[in-house]
């Protein structure tokens, strides 16, 4: 099949993507039945509640249809079977019967659609503005004027309001830890909350087919005390740290003159913050993952990385940078600094 | 008087060309002919259709495989759906009313015959459509579903995509894609354009056969045959006619719309310019839901036929299931926003969509236990068509009870685009569709063909199809709850996800395998004399009461009916079904 021949290239991300994978990128694999946060707790007891009725119906139905399968298969002088044509008494009782059931399932369904779920008001909450790209998540704290990517920290027993937003295709945000999932719809004021009381790290997943890289686009929310919570804002604010190192001042400097700056920010004091359509790499040095969650955030990583976006992520935006070795181990250095 | 007088002149032979062993398929508007050919190129679908499923499972069988590029698997998951649902289930379902409806209720071909044939040729078409893209690189990509904006483009973008291809070359293309993202170019290549033209094309076919079916059903059944006695496989495909004249504009309308986005500018699903993408939802979903109707009530229809016959009995409640197909009919066009549940409509909107899908239930259960009871008090003969039957009652209703349970709207929230959704469909559409559909292929070969399909070689196609079905769909359910999304080319290590999909993998290749035994049975059995008489079965419908295969006119003379079981009628003089139907 003509498809695009891509060997080469693709098995660069295959060798780099085992190299994650040997790192341990997740501590914790999500699980919707281990629920942390309060509406997934809810959303998992209707499961059990369901299966529970699910089974139940289940083994009744087959029991009675392998018990008729074996009574009644025909044996040498089985009788000719009685042509019965129906007994409507009997039909009307198994349609009322599950319609009662089903109207119990309805019943728990609308009232915890309705109530249970809904986010409650007059309780402190923080606002988040979860902004899905082809293929990465970009987050910002309105009233705390932090921005960053692929990395959400929240405190714990807070109400988390994420207001959804999409400027190109339709998205998926889901911690299935946390909170099932709501669309990202452009031209939709689409919202989610949560609220969990253990601290971790979860993960986030887009679950809306948006194109090639839709395998690609997960994220990590960090549940943390208030007062890490405090720290790590109170950090986000700062402009970016002064590069020290003889190596990560050569990277700061190859940062602008290799057209970095073309799609990327980093908040230096005194200049206001701009947006342009890569992440804001201010303090990039602090998270835990890049590239839309594919690779842990650490100088290997990175260097794979620079050397050929497209071999880790094949289609994103970002290009080839033809970088030398030399130039790609003074921007780790500089990024890394970014804490 | 043509071909006489050349005989005449001393040529011995001399036939036209619809007399051609080729030429007579060709031209053919026999309704029985033409049922064959629908059954053909379908289950050649259904062959391509299950490679391409291969190819997905082999792709996730290990976590970070590399047996298809993105972009290759993004095609192929697209084309399983896209074939597998309008290349495969809905013709070969056309493919057996055409064959059997007119039997059935007694009539000598389809009320059109001529637009029967017409039919044909255009899902021909669109299938030749759909399938050339692949030569072209261009096989739709963006799921069968084909949402927007994601199959947008504005028109400048898609001439900028070309000249780029021929001109700059790939490097080129790559640099202006990320510049043209931002004016709604998500799909510049002609993928989503084979989408629109050959899902047009089939719709049209659709149509085609589904007002034929129609009029047929209504204007030529044999005298006595009322509706209230048509074999409820007559009353399952009338319902799905109905189905598909009425949910099938929807889906014209949203791809044309479409169309106009790409090649005429309009900005019909392009929220920057003032459009909305969920409108393409709503639309899409109102053809969507009422389709899988289309999908598995045919099916319904088939087991209808087939369990009483091998049960020895009547169908139990006749009334009850013909009318709760119609129920589920008029139903089906209210629960299509259950698609949606997480796109954020209103609360109140998404109770009531509960409530349509919950009711929608109602009809699908009350089917299930009247099949039950059918089987309740028979002599059951394990014929292979028999065996499918009750396979498909257990599977199908495990995906009757994991649907409910998708009806559950917070719960939804979670499972929705999982893999718990995928075994959904596969429990409805494999565990459903297919088993009943290989019900009635062993049941009406001998009708078909003259021959029998061997029972040794069905038997092991029955069991590897049940174990492997349950292998490759039922891990799946859990991948949902640990978080696995559903269209993603690949999945990291470390997530607990790795087993279970290698077990759906290795039941996708002993479907395979099952699948092969049938081919294995078919030329065999094709291979021996027609040693079948009108009635191997012991039946009880009109289709029974010919030769096998039938003659081209179908019936000597037309048969009159007294009830809902003619041939039973026929068998039992001494004590017919119209003395004793309520």
């Amino acid at each position: 099949m003509p498809f695009r021949s891509n060997v080469n290239k693709y098995g660069a991300a295959l060798a780099v993507l085992l190299c994650a994978a040997a790192l341990g990128a997740w501590a914790h694999p999500p699980n919707i039945l281990n629920p942390h946060g309060y509406v997934a707790l809810a959303e998992s007891n209707l499961f059990w509640f369901i299966l529970i009725i699910a089974t139940t119906v289940f083994v009744l139905v087959m029991s009675f249809f392998v018990y008729s399968i074996i009574r009644f298969r025909a044996r040498p002088g089985a009788p000719e079977p009685v042509q019965r044509h129906g007994n409507s008494a009997l039909e009307l009782a198994w349609t009322i019967v599950p319609t009662v059931v089903l109207m119990g399932v309805l019943g728990t369904t609308i009232y915890t659609l309705l109530y249970a779920i809904q986010q409650p008001t007059n309780v402190p909450t923080i606002t988040v503005d979860a902004i899905g790209h082809q293929w990465w998540w970009e987050f910002k704290y309105p009233n705390a004027n932090v921005t960053t990517a692929d990395e959400l920290h929240v405190p714990i027993n807070t109400v988390i309001h994420v207001n959804l937003i999409s400027d190109n295709v339709i998205h998926s945000f889901w911690i299935p830890d946390l909170a099932g999932k709501t669309d990202v719809i452009p031209g939709h004021d689409n919202y989610m909350w949560f609220k969990s009381d253990t601290p971790g790290a979860y993960r986030g997943e887009c679950s809306e087919f948006c194109g090639t890289q839709h395998a690609n686009m997960n994220f990590e929310v960090v549940v943390e005390s208030q007062s890490a919570y405090d720290a790590w804002v109170a950090n986000q604010q700062l402009p970016a740290a002064t590069p020290t190192s003889a190596l990560a001042i050569q990277g700061a400097a190859l940062f602008a003159s290799k057209t970095c700056i073309g799609c990327h920010v980093i908040n230096v004091k005194g200049v206001p913050a701009s947006h342009l359509i890569g992440p804001n790499l201010t303090h990039f040095g602090s998270r835990q993952l890049i590239a839309g969650g594919v690779l842990d955030n650490n100088p290997q990583n990175l260097a794979t990385y620079l050397r050929n976006p497209q071999a880790v992520k094949n289609g994103i935006d970002m290009p080839d940078l033809n970088l030398t070795q030399s130039e790609i181990d003074a921007l780790v250095a500089y990024l890394d600094s970014l804490k | 008087m043509a071909v006489g007088s050349v005989a005449t002149q001393g040529r011995t032979t001399q036939r036209t060309w619809a007399q051609t062993a080729i030429g007579s398929w060709v031209t053919t508007t026999d309704h029985k002919k033409i049922g064959v050919m629908y059954m053909f190129t379908a289950f050649f679908f259904f062959l391509f259709g299950g490679v391409e499923a291969l190819l997905v499972r082999t792709q996730l069988a290990v976590p970070d495989n590399g047996v298809l590029t993105p972009e290759q698997y993004d095609q192929v998951f697209t084309m399983h759906a896209t074939i597998m649902i309008f290349l495969f289930l809905m013709p070969i379902w056309t493919g057996f009313g055409n064959y059997l409806v007119p039997l059935m209720i007694g009539a000598r071909d389809m009320a059109f015959p001529r637009l029967n044939a017409l039919g044909y040729w255009l899902f021909l078409a669109g299938g030749v459509v759909l399938t050339l893209s692949f030569l072209f690189n261009a096989a739709p990509n963006a799921g069968w579903f084909s949402y927007a904006p994601l199959t947008e483009a504005t028109p400048g973008c898609l001439t900028q995509h070309i000249s780029s291809l021929t001109a700059q070359g790939q490097a080129a293309y790559a640099a202006t894609q990320a510049a043209s993202g931002a004016q709604g170019c998500f799909s510049p290549g002609q993928n989503p354009d084979f989408w629109i033209i050959g899902i047009n094309l089939l719709g049209i076919a659709s149509l085609t056969g589904a007002i034929n079916f129609v009029v047929t059903i209504l204007r030529m059944r044999a005298p006595g045959m009322t509706i209230n006695r048509m074999p409820l496989f007559v009353w399952m495909i009338m319902v799905t006619s109905f189905l598909l004249i009425f949910a099938l504009p929807s889906l014209t309308v949203a791809s044309f719309l479409l169309l106009f986005d790409r090649h005429l500018g309009t900005h019909f699903f392009q929220a920057s310019a003032g459009g909305d993408p969920l409108l393409w939802q709503h639309l899409f979903w109102s053809f969507g839901h009422p389709e899988v109707y289309i999908l598995i009530l045919p099916a319904f229809g088939m087991i209808s036929e087939i369990l009483p016959v091998f049960s020895g009995k009547p169908i139990f409640g006749y009334t009850f299931i013909a009318w709760s197909g119609v129920a589920i009919g008029f139903l089906s066009f209210t629960v299509w926003a259950h698609h949606m549940f997480a796109v954020g409509l209103p609360p109140l909107a998404q109770a009531f969509f509960a409530s349509s899908t919950t009711l929608i239930a109602i009809p699908t259960a009350v089917k299930i236990f009247n099949w039950v009871a059918t089987v309740h008090g028979g002599r059951i003969r394990f014929t292979v068509p028999m065996l499918f039957a009750l396979g498909f009652i257990a599977m199908f209703l495990i995906g009757g009870l994991n649907g409910a349970a998708l009806a559950v709207v917070p719960f939804d929230y979670q499972v929705t685009d999982t893999y718990f959704v995928v075994s959904h469909i596969h429990y409805v559409l494999f565990g459903g569709s297919v088993m009943a559909l290989f019900a009635g292929i062993y049941y009406w070969f001998p009708k078909f063909s003259g021959r029998k399909l061997n029972e040794g070689l069905g038997q092991w196609q029955f069991w590897l199809y049940l174990i492997g079905l349950n292998l490759a769909f039922f891990p799946m359910h859990i991948l949902g709850l640990l978080g696995m999304p559903r269209r993603q080319y690949t999945y990291p290590p470390n997530m607990g996800w790795d087993t279970l999909n290698l077990i759906s993998t290795v039941g996708a290749f002993v479907i395979a395998v099952g699948t092969i035994f049938f081919l294995v049975n078919f030329f065999i059995t094709m291979r021996q004399p027609r040693t079948m008489t009108d009635d191997p079965w012991d039946a009880y419908t009109l289709e029974w009461a010919t030769s096998s295969p039938p003659p081209v006119e179908n019936f000597k003379s037309i048969p009159l009916v007294r009830s809902r079981r003619p041939l039973y009628d026929m068998k039992h003089p001494d004590n017919p079904d119209w003395r004793n139907e309520h």
